[in-house]
């Protein structure tokens, strides 16, 4: 308890480490380097997504990589560009051999248009890399029992999507994603889909234990007030339950006293 | 000699190492990952492998993603 009576935020844990943000960002699609950065620091994450691809020999340009401090943010590859098991595993080693914690976001995404997570293939990685000695993070269809075989095989989390990524519709899903959540017993981060504060402020009164975004932070005029947003919606979403949100009710329940009113009776 | 570079033919001078390669393309190599015939290079590797005729050479960097 700090001094104002107030509980500071419970800390995030995953594979045994500490996080005291519950808000975890991509670097994708953004204007610039520079508006990547303020998003980044406005988010208050410590846990940010990048991808890996071909250079572009004819263009190399600058490496986004030194606009991230690695002493501040733990650099969380993901697997973009899989259509199966074998390529995820073969960008998984990559990123590692590039000197990473073996620490990798799966994501095995056959289809261009939805970019749905392949279920069968997303299990083979998650049982490879496992071995292998990674802590996956496997981005995953919002099915529980998909969950539930996932942690078996050593997940450290679990990453159900809220929506298809980049489409900002929000917990389309919320009623799978609400099973996860009573079921597992990894850490559950929200992770696509996700469009405004409100929706990652839904999925932790639901008791996620974490949302990832990208999209929302991008596709903006202002990533940094964005950033900002979301850190008090992921915030204010857990403190929501923590404290324990209210029953729903069909009837209404007076807030106001039923008696001493000013009228005849 | 020829070898294959990111996907596509790439002439490059004889009895290079994959160092003096990235040097000519001006490329740091702690910039980069490196995959020769499908084999993830170390670091050692990385400096120190010569390249031959027909090698399939990945250069490959982090990017922003999701």
């Amino acid at each position: 308890m700090n001094t104002k009576g107030i509980k500071p935020m419970d800390s995030l844990i995953i594979a045994g480490r500490k996080f005291n943000s519950r808000l975890m960002v991509g670097t994708g699609k953004f204007s610039s380097n520079k508006a990547m950065q303020a998003a980044m620091e406005a988010s208050g994450s410590e846990i940010v997504t990048v991808a890996l691809r071909r250079v572009d020999i004819n263009n190399p340009g600058d490496s986004m990589l030194q606009h991230i401090d690695r002493e501040r943010y733990l650099l969380l590859p993901n697997t973009s560009g899989a259509r199966d098991a074998e390529e995820a595993v073969r960008l998984a080693r990559l990123a590692r051999a590039a000197g990473c914690e073996p620490w990798i976001k799966l994501e095995v995404t056959p289809d261009p248009y939805y970019l749905l997570p392949d279920p069968i293939e997303t299990l083979k990685a998650t049982e490879i890399l496992v071995k292998d000695g990674f802590n996956v993070l496997p981005y995953m269809p919002a099915d529980p029992v998909l969950a539930r075989h996932l942690e078996e095989a050593g997940a450290v989390t679990v990453m159900p999507l809220g929506a298809p990524i980049g489409t900002n519709r929000g917990l389309r899903t919320r009623d799978l994603v609400n099973i996860i959540i009573e079921q597992a017993n990894v850490p559950v981060v929200v992770d696509a889909g996700l469009g405004a504060p409100s929706h990652a402020a839904e999925a932790m009164e639901m008791g996620a234990d974490a949302v990832l975004v990208n999209t929302a932070l991008a596709d903006t005029s202002d990533p940094a007030m964005m950033g900002e947003a979301f850190k008090k919606g992921v915030e204010a979403g857990r403190m929501a339950y923590l404290a324990g949100l209210g029953p729903q009710r069909v009837q209404a329940e007076a807030s106001s006293p039923l008696t001493g009113f000013l009228r005849e009776e | 000699m020829k070898i294959e570079l990111n996907g596509n033919p790439q002439e490059i001078n004889d009895n290079s190492t994959i160092e003096e390669l990235l040097e000519q393309l001006d490329l740091q190599i702690d910039r980069v990952v490196l995959e020769l015939n499908h084999n993830i290079l170390n670091a050692s590797e990385s400096r120190t492998t010569a390249l031959c005729e027909g090698d399939k050479l990945e250069i490959i960097e982090f990017v922003g993603g999701g």
